[in-house]
This record gives C-alpha cells, structure tokens and sequence, in this order.
C-alpha cells in the first residue's frame, strides 16, 4: 500500500512582518480526514499561517507541502484544491446569495454549474434566501453562504479562519454538523477557533502563542502532556481565596469559573500541600478534577510568559 | 473631538500629504503653468518672394514673442500638412511679386491660415499681427520708397483661420470633453473598484481563488471599457445634435484609437487602486491625476501658452495626446498618419501604468 500523503506538512515556516516575528518556524502535520484544531489568543498567527497555506503569504523561511503540493512553488494548484473561508465575511454585500455563489463557481470553472449550484444551495439550506442580498443576511447564515462558497469546487482541504466567531450557538452546532459530515466524506479541515467546546470536538488541536507552537496532539495527549492536576473549590468568595492562594508554592494558576475556583499546578503533592490547609474551611467544597483544554492553554500561555519575563 | 481629528489625519499619511499636496499643485498650476495669452506660437513661412520687406516681416514676427518661426517651406502640401498635423499654429504665406506690388502701392495679401481649432490659443497672435505686419514696414518705408508712408494699407492680411472659421469655443471645447469626461471617471471608477474589494475584504477571498492578476485586472477593466464607450457615444451624439458640432473626420478611426486612451486611464486607475489603501486615498489620488491633466492638456488653457516645464509635463499626459486627437479626427479631418505622432505616446503611456500596477498588483497580501 502506497504512504498516506499527509494534508498539510510544513517545516519550520516562519513569516516575519516589518522585523516582528509572526509565525516562528512552525512544524505540523494535518492527516487525510482529520479535524485539526488551531488554538490561540489574537494575533498569535493563526491568520497568517492560514494565509501562507493558501498561498496569500509568502513564507520567509520554511518549507511544506500542502494536499502534496509544495508551498513555495505550487500554489496554483494548492488553491484549486483547498476551501479558504477568510475571518471577516468576504463575500460581496451587494450581491445576492445566489449570484454569490454563481461567481464563486465560476471563478473555479467549477463544471456543470448549475447542477452544483442547485445542490449546494440545497444542501446548506440557503434556498429560502437565494434572492436575498448577501449584505442583509444575518451572522448565522451568512457563515452558512461562506462555507458553501468554499464548498462549491469540491475541495479536498478546507482552511477556516475562525468560522464561528459572533455566530449564535445554535448556528454554530449546525456549522460543526455539516463539517462532520464532510470530513466523513474523506474533507480535511483546520479550524482556529477561540472556543474550547469545540477545541475538544476536533480529532487533533495545536496552540499557537505569539508564532510559537506550544503544544500539538489530541487532546487527551495534550492534557496529558501539560501533567496538571486541578483543583476545584466551590462556594461564595471565592476571589479571596484565590487572593490568598496566589504564590503558594506549587500553585500555578487559579481561574475563576463563576462559582468555582480551578486551582492548578503541575506538580501534585506540592500543590495539594498548599491546599491543605484551606481543605478544612468549610466555606468551600473542595474536588479533584481533570484538566481540561482551557486550564491547560491558560497554564501553557501563562509559563510561556514567565519565560519570556525571565 | 478636534485632537482626535487630527491624531487620524496624521495616520493616513497619504490624505494628509494629498490635503497639502492639492492645494501646492493647484497653485503651481494655476500660477505659473496657465498663460491665455499664449507666446512663441511656432510659425511656418510659406515664401515666394525673398526680399528685404518680407524678410523684414519674418523678423518682426520673430521679434513679436506671438510666433517663433521654426519652419520655411517651399510647397503648399508642405504647408498643409504642418497644419494638419499641429506642428505649426500659424503658416504665414507671402504670395510671388510681394514686394514689387507693395512697391507698387498695389497692397498686396498676406496670407496668415491659423489652426483655429483652439481659438483661445490664436486670437491674440492674430489681432497682433495685423498691427505689427504694417509697423515693420513702415520703417522699410524710407528715402525713395517714403511715398508709401501714410498710405492707407500698404498691404493687406487675410487671416485664414481653418477648422473652426468662426471662432467658436464650442467646437474645441465639446470634443476635448469627451477626452475629459473619459479621463475623470474612468480613472475614478476603476482606481475605487479594486479598492472597494480590498476594503471589504473580498480580495482576499478572491486572492485565494486560483485566478490570476492579469484576469482579474483584465475583468476588472473590461465592463468599463464599455462604459467608457457608451460616455463617448453620449458625447459625440450631444456634440453633434445638441452644439452642432462638425464631425468632419473618421468617426471609426476615433473609435478605435479611443480604446487605447480609455485603456490608459484604466490602468492609471489600477496602479492608483494598488497604492491606494482605502476608497477615499484612491478618490484624491484619482483627483491629483486629474488636475494636471485638465489643466495641462491644452483642454482648458492652450497647451502652447504654458511654460517649457509645463509643456514637458503635459506631454506625458495621455489626455494631451488625446484632445489632439480628437481634435484632429473631429475637426481637422485627420487620418491615421497625421494622428500617429500622438498616438504612441499614449500606447507608451499604457504600457507603463499597466507594467506598474500589475507588478504592484502582486497576488500576495504582503
């Protein structure tokens, strides 16, 4: 059997914007089908890797291969091949969600049009809209309009730069429902996304801060990796308690959850030293917990900034 | 409210340089380029009698600042074809046996045949020359000859002004808008369109589509070529049913050569489009092109009454070269040969905007 090609499968690329270092010799690899997670504040370079992808950047240093196309040379035929939804809505206002599409196809050459075209709209449920100026839609299915522009052509590797910023939750569920059911069709896509809840619903995650890749896998591998063990405490005044807990050796990171305090550490006995003493104040009830995605991004973004401090 | 203003106008460094910088040309401009009273108009001598007097009215021509002779022809054909072709303004003919008629008292005719298509840029000169022509003479008018003195007229000057007999502004006024009228919007349209995509960040929507520059840039410009078509096409209709303007030459011919133009200011509008970072950059970009050439083309000023620097600068200007044309074609009748001189410029003219904008027009974002 012939070696599965990955999706994407870059080296070091970096991309450095008027001396500042945007994307800082990022490696990754996406696989055929997979749903790959990219996670990070604003600004970290998501958008920018994104955009070196689809060959919008030039990459300053580095090298890949995107859907077996080389980055630096081939970036015809990448863009082809890939569905790139851009952060901000870009399609044109002013023209209706059909005639929207029709361009789009056309830009693609995409073959019997019409037939596309009728199936697409169908399929994302915009027929009640097709006369609809574009400009006019709502959040919600204006996404919906995008990712079925991006669609049209068929591609095999869909590029989404934060698709679900501002969209409503009910639409968001909808939009993770149809991206399900393309990867099942064999679609790969690399979401940036800011909401963990959907972190977690993608095959593989990496986060990104300031350029950097500070961690990449599954989740479970990356919460594994962080080793950090949580403990929450719930009751009222909790801001006190993680007034006082503050620079207690051992002790990390305390977030608050509304009522709850995450307190986290990576090393466990230390922590639970620490802890001890506050376990017999019966204002809060305390629990060992699981790390999740979020405990462990902020404890990664909040080391990384201690590094660079020091 | 009034700080912060300012703190904006001082981070678009192109609006700002644009405020100061408009005001600065339009002085420039209006200062020291625009003469209506033009000098130095170039001037061919037709002559068939070489003797002291015409010689003596060549030199107070020369003398005059009006004309400045640049060309003596011997041949009538020679003579029509600087006309036609606007490299002279003026062609003083002095007819076989001048100075023996004049010699004579039998006032013989000077024949001045002005280019009147721009009747702004000759009225001057001709009024001028009748009184100097006379002057001239009159000192030639000595010892033997003195019986000529006090005479009423020695001589007689007909003025044969061509292509537009009686003077009417009109007629150079209505074709050289439609160059006018071609330049303002087009260049205006198309520097706006790719801006607005940009600023609604569709380009890069579009960018990450397999198109290429040159398609994009060609489809950009195709449906206002038509535009452009249609505004001429209001133009002429208006000019000639509306200002009864004659449409002496090649209606074709202008329509051909017009896509060349219309295709220059296209691609000004396209190189303005890709420095230009927002719709309202473009627009004053848009302007800044526009002044000079409105000003400097001979459309509102005669061209020869600028200064040499101004010249210099008109000349690069592709709606110089195509007032003259149209001005040819429409009035003068002009073929393709007399029209040729013009018409490279502009085609040069295209090149380079063209070259600029889609080396500008990378299809990366950085």
């Amino acid at each position: 059997m012939r070696e599965v090609v990955p999706v994407i499968e870059v080296e070091g690329l970096s991309k450095v914007f008027s001396g500042k270092t945007v994307v800082n010799q990022l490696s990754l690899r996406v696989e055929k089908g997979e749903i790959y997670g990219f996670l990070g504040p604003n600004g970290s370079g998501k958008t920018t890797f994104m955009r070196m992808l689809c060959g919008l950047l030039q990459p300053d240093a580095g090298s890949g291969t995107c859907l077996g196309h080389d980055l630096l040379s081939e970036v015809e035929q990448i863009r082809s091949r890939i569905g790139y939804m851009a952060q901000h809505f870009s399609l044109y206002d002013d023209l209706s969600v059909r005639e929207n599409l029709d361009f789009m196809a056309r830009i693609y050459a995409v073959p019997k049009r019409r037939q596309v075209l009728a199936e697409t709209i169908e399929r994302m449920g915009l027929g009640p809209f097709v006369g609809q100026l574009a400009g006019t839609l709502s959040g919600g299915w204006k996404q919906r309009l995008a990712l079925a522009a991006c669609l049209l052509h068929e591609p095999e590797l869909l590029l989404l730069d934060e698709p679900t910023a501002g969209v409503d939750p009910m639409a968001r569920r909808d939009f993770w429902e149809q991206i399900y059911s393309l990867t099942a069709q064999g679609i790969s896509a690399l979401i940036s996304t800011h909401y963990m809840d959907e972190a977690e619903r993608c095959n593989r995650v990496a986060y990104l801060a300031y350029g950097n890749l500070l961690t990449s896998g599954t989740a479970e591998e990356v919460i594994s990796a962080a080793g950090l063990s949580v403990w929450s405490a719930t009751g009222l005044g909790i801001q006190e308690l993680a007034s006082h807990l503050k620079g207690l050796p051992g002790i990390e990171l305390t977030i608050p959850f509304g009522n709850n305090l995450h307190v986290c550490g990576t090393d466990p006995e230390q922590l639970e030293q620490s802890l001890r003493p506050f376990f017999a104040a019966s204002r809060y009830r305390w629990e060992k917990q699981e790390s999740g995605l979020e405990e462990v991004f902020i404890s990664l973004m909040s080391r990384r900034l201690e590094n660079d401090d020091g | 409210m009034v700080s912060k203003e300012f703190l904006q106008m001082r981070r678009d460094r192109i609006t700002f340089a644009m405020m100061l910088g408009i005001p600065v040309l339009q002085m420039i401009l209006f200062g020291f380029a625009i003469n209506s009273d033009p000098r130095h108009l170039p001037t061919a001598i037709l002559s068939a009698d070489n003797s002291v007097f015409s010689r003596r009215i060549v030199a107070a021509m020369q003398n005059s600042n009006y004309f400045q002779v640049v060309k003596t022809v011997s041949r009538e054909s020679e003579a029509k074809r600087l006309i036609d072709t606007g490299e002279v303004q003026f062609v003083l003919s002095i007819p076989e046996q001048f100075s023996r008629r004049l010699v004579r008292g039998e006032q013989p005719t000077l024949l001045l045949t002005a280019d009147a298509t721009d009747p702004a840029a000759t009225s001057n000169a001709l009024t001028a020359f009748r009184i100097f022509a006379e002057a001239a003479l009159a000192s030639e008018f000595r010892g033997p000859l003195s019986y000529l003195q006090g005479t009423v007229a020695p001589l007689q000057v007909t003025v044969h002004p061509r292509f537009n007999p009686e003077a009417n502004t009109r007629y150079n006024i209505v074709p050289g808008l439609m160059g006018v009228v071609l330049t303002m919007t087009l260049v205006i349209i198309t520097a706006l369109a790719i801006t607005r995509e940009r600023e609604r960040g569709t380009m890069e929507n579009l960018l990450s589509t397999p198109v290429r520059p040159l398609e994009m840039m060609v489809g950009k410009i195709i449906p206002y070529i038509i535009v452009g078509y249609l505004q001429m096409g209001f133009v002429l209709l208006a000019a000639h049913y509306l200002f009864q303007v004659p449409l002496s030459g090649n209606l074709l011919l202008l329509l051909v050569v017009s896509l060349l133009f219309i295709a220059a200011n296209l691609g000004v509008g396209l190189t303005f489009s890709t420095l230009a970072r927002n719709q309202l950059q473009a627009m004053q970009m848009a302007f800044f092109f526009f002044l000079p050439s409105i000003l400097l083309s001979g459309f509102m000023f005669p061209f020869r009454g600028m200064p040499r620097w101004a010249q210099y600068i008109g000349e690069v200007l592709p709606l110089t070269h195509y007032l003259r044309i149209v001005r040819g074609i429409l009035l003068k009748g002009n073929g393709l040969t007399e029209i040729l001189p013009n018409l490279w410029p502009i085609a040069l003219f295209l090149l380079f905007a063209l070259s600029i904008g889609l080396k500008r027009f990378r299809k990366t974002l950085d």
